[in-house]
């Protein structure tokens, strides 16, 4: 733990969402969101199911304007150029090259591993084979993969097992730089131990990149997380120092789910 | 805190104009070849409507052909499509709904039931000339039936067959389990399951194929022309309707005929322009009809899915 | 009976469970009946086809059948190649797929990828009715239609041709390319696509890098029944590419396709048992070998992407 820790508003801000709110059709999903994400640190979404977490997340990199119906106000900042990230004007493949995602489940692509590592760089135009394969090598190092493929970097990344499909969905995500890593439940899918090599990841990660996780599970928040934002029924409750969140929080609420009275 | 945005937000900014404009033209693309496609089926209409305007009379309808272009008309063809139709849907739908019914309601897991299955499957996909050579050894010649209406009826169920039983398959199971469950609860027996619900409820559905099945067959020429339906019938057959008891007449079946499509190919195989005027009229009539009843079936299809939520 | 006789009603349910049961055998029988006609269509195709056929190679030799490079069966001279009627076959159904394929697929990517919901909705039913057009219709717009447009162009184009009617034939199987296509592409999963599109993918790329190779076997079926459908296609051949047999490998020439050249002898007036009578089957089993063996690949494509999602 950090103790030289200040107020969190002195801390360095790479985005913020603002009086953000959300619509499924007719179901308000979100209201009235407003928090902070902290540079190169991970902040946690916790809260039981259908809190609006995912639905948080996944406003983050535009996801939700891939299906129709679906309708959300309010901002997210983007730092250090203040771009808004939910303006209509800002094209949402712009935000997408700046944020990755990480699924609840891993998703590969039906290609080749070292195809699925490059795929962001593919799309970016990209052509030339020595960078091409320094990202690969670089972001598969960082994902803690590299040992384990290096020899078989051409082989289809269905062949992985379900931990080593997640952590090439990791190391896709990071072959583009982003600015912020979103993960997505990205264990609730893995074995213990997976989970394990995976949540240490996260703690390397934090190094470089913003990182936001919504996880289900309160231990894997605890572990990971500088800050944590708890959620319910779409509203944010309560947002802090995850040790604080934890050991003594502030809302009635958040101390029924932490201390496990529901959820 | 800079407020500037970073060197390669504007790099990125530029490099996704691009790919946006690649995006852009293919969407035009696929906007082309889906007008391409429309825009066969109306140029193809509008020059048979040109070509054939002056046909399209009321005694067109009630003419039999003729050697004179001017006087011919497709009384007999259209007589003999309704009834080839009569039988053909008399056959095929029985036929087809209970195979479909057994399939998947009865039918056990077992080798017997995959080969019945992949046959259907197959069945679907055999060209329309081979069931006309099917029709010719087997009901022409085998069977000695004739190059009749009942042959021709029998021959183009055959081919609706397999339509028509998927289609069934289909309807039935878009219903839930809990149906079946709720009617075995209270004591039915499979087959009073299936006739007071599974058969009501899949009614639709089956309604759909079938149009779409006898859309199919009433346009069929090829195996027709295979089994050798005469092109020149300046008669009718017998009625199937009398007034004498027992009032109905089954001589029609084994009368010879002409069909709508054997007049459109025999009348678009002469060489005088009078004649494809002929057979430009006929292949209005012919397309609107087709296009009619499949337009009714893609419209009750859709209501039927707007309608039923299970 | 029951001893006791306390309850007769229970022996007069069963007197009717038994009779129940033999109306619901009787039932069951005649359902099974009807799915097994199908069996029975099968098998009297295969029959009928190999009989006629056995009959005809008695007097032609089978590799004459495959060798011979005329096919003049109702001369004098009789020849029997079969290559002769492949070759229009071959040739129509090229063309036929040379427009399919691109139309085809090109829709699929675009209702499945790009259109909006109701867009969708409005194109696919105009496709069906497309693919619900009767052939003879097709064959009566190539020959009046196509051919003549296409002479503006080639002046030296014969009136009737291969290449019209494939042209037309393509786009009678564009439905059939499109919607099996477009089917294979909406079973890839919605996850492989949020993939694509969370690295900032456009919807381009992610068709063709993600969609298009993860849906790769159902487009090859699609692709695989649509060539079935050109090789057993009848009319448009019959009436506007000429029904006179050629070994031609030009687009721009007439000549009979196996289909074409069945209902060229059916027209005809031939006595049964003749070699020209027999000739039609042998055509026909020819056919039917090709378009099986084009039917069960696709359908094994199909049932590969079936089970993969």
């Amino acid at each position: 733990m950090d103790p030289s820790r200040g107020a969190i508003s002195e801390l360095p801000i790479k985005a913020e969402v603002r009086n953000f709110n959300f619509h499924y059709g007719e179901f308000h999903a979100l209201k009235d969101v407003t928090m902070p994400l902290c540079e190169r640190k991970v902040t946690a979404l916790i809260g039981p199911s259908g809190c609006g977490k995912s639905t948080l997340l996944r406003s983050f990199n535009r996801m939700h304007d891939l299906y129709a119906g679906n309708r959300y106000g309010g901002e997210i900042i983007l730092h250090p150029d203040q771009t808004n990230l939910l303006d209509p004007r800002v094209d949402p493949i712009e935000v997408r090259m700046r944020l990755s995602m990480v699924f609840q489940k891993p998703n590969p692509f039906p290609k080749s591993i070292y195809e699925n590592v490059i795929y962001g760089q593919r799309v970016r135009g990209v052509t030339k084979r020595s960078v091409l394969d320094d990202k690969a090598e670089e972001a598969l190092r960082a994902a803690a993969l590299w040992g384990e493929v290096k020899h078989r970097l051409h082989d289809m990344a269905f062949a992985l097992s379900g931990g080593q499909q997640q952590r090439l969905c990791i190391a896709r995500a990071l072959a583009t730089d982003p600015e912020v890593l979103l993960f997505d439940e990205p264990t609730s899918a893995l074995d213990p131990i997976v989970t394990a090599s995976i949540e240490e990841l996260i703690h390397q990660l934090k190094e470089k990149v913003t990182i936001l996780i919504v996880t289900h599970n309160m231990q894997q928040a605890a572990r990971v997380s500088d800050f944590t934002a708890y959620m319910y029924l779409g509203e944010l409750i309560e947002f802090g120092y995850t040790e604080e969140i934890f050991i003594k929080p502030r809302d009635k609420r958040t101390e029924d789910y932490i201390t496990g009275r529901f959820g | 805190m800079s407020s500037s945005a970073p060197s390669d937000v504007a790099l990125i900014r530029a490099e996704i104009r691009r790919r946006k404009r690649r995006d852009l033209w293919f969407g035009a693309l696929g906007v082309l070849a889906l007008a391409l496609a429309l825009l066969t089926v109306v140029t193809l209409f509008i020059n048979m409507l040109i070509d054939g305007w002056a046909r399209l009379t009321p005694e067109f309808f009630t003419s039999f052909p003729s050697r004179r272009a001017g006087q011919a008309g497709i009384l007999s063809a259209w007589v003999g499509s309704l009834l080839v139709m009569l039988v053909t849907a008399s056959v095929a739908v029985p036929l087809g709904v209970a195979a479909g019914i057994w399939l998947e309601e009865y039918a056990p897991k077992h080798w017997l039931t995959d080969i019945i299955e992949i046959n259907i499957n197959n069945l679907a996909g055999v060209p329309s000339i081979i069931y006309g050579l099917l029709a010719l050894g087997l009901f022409v010649y085998t069977f000695g039936l004739g190059q009749s209406i009942r042959t021709a009826g029998l021959t183009l169920a055959l081919l609706i067959l397999p339509m028509i039983i998927v289609a069934t398959r289909e309807a039935i199971r878009g219903i839930p389990q809990s149906i079946r469950e709720g009617a075995y609860a209270l004591g039915a027996t499979r087959w009073q399951m299936v006739r007071h619900h599974i058969l009501p409820y899949s009614m639709p559905g089956i309604f759909t194929g079938v149009i779409i099945g006898m859309a199919r067959a009433i346009g069929e020429t090829a195996p027709i022309i295979t089994i050798g339906a005469l092109t020149f019938i300046a008669f009718l057959p017998p009625a199937p309707l009398v007034g004498t008891p027992p009032f109905v007449n089954f001589e029609w079946l084994s009368a010879p005929f002409t069909v709508m499509p054997i007049q459109i190919f025999n009348w678009t195989s002469r060489p005088e322009a009078a004649f494809q005027q002929n057979a430009a009229a006929a292949s209005v009539i012919l397309v609107a009809m087709t296009l009619m009843m499949n337009g009714l079936a893609i419209w009750l299809r859709y209501r039927l899915r707007k309608n039923l939520k299970w | 009976m029951s001893p006791s006789s306390s309850s007769p009603a229970v022996s007069e349910r069963l007197a009717r469970k038994a009779s129940r049961h033999i109306s619901e055998r009787i039932i069951e029988a005649t359902l099974f009946a009807a799915a097994a006609v199908s069996i029975f269509v099968t098998v009297a195709i295969v029959f009928i086809l190999v009989r006629e056929s056995v009959a005809f190679f008695q007097q032609v030799p089978v590799v004459d059948f495959l060798s011979d490079t005329q096919w003049t069966p109702l001369f004098d001279d009789a020849h029997f190649g079969i290559l002769v009627l492949l070759s229009g076959t071959a040739v129509s159904s090229t063309v036929a797929l040379a427009v399919a394929i691109p139309i085809g697929t090109t829709i699929a990517i675009f209702l499945s990828e790009f259109a909006s919901q109701r867009t969708r909705e409005t194109a696919k039913p105009i496709l069906e009715l497309l693919a619900g057009m009767p052939t003879v219709v097709f064959g009566y717009f190539a020959l009046m239609f196509v051919t003549p447009l296409l002479q503006e162009l080639m002046p030296e184009l014969p009136g009737f041709n291969l290449l019209s009617a494939g042209l037309v034939m393509g786009i009678m199987i564009v439905p059939i390319v499109s919607s099996i296509a477009e089917d294979a592409m909406r079973a890839v999963p919605m996850a492989l696509r949020e993939g694509s599109y969370a690295m900032g993918a456009t919807r381009l790329q992610t068709a063709f890098y993600v969609v298009l190779p993860a849906a790769v076997s159902g487009i090859g079926a699609a692709y695989i029944l649509g060539i079935a459908r050109a090789v057993g296609e009848t009319m448009i051949l019959a009436i506007a590419a000429g029904m006179q047999p050629k070994l031609t490998f030009d687009p721009r020439e007439p000549a009979a396709t196996i289909t074409a050249f069945i209902v060229q002898v059916a027209l005809g007036d031939l006595p049964h048992g003749s070699i020209g009578y027999q000739t039609i089957f042998a055509a026909g089993l020819t056919l039917m070998l090709f378009t099986l063996l084009f039917n069960i690949l696709g359908f094994w494509l199909q049932r590969k992407y079936r089970e993969r999602y």
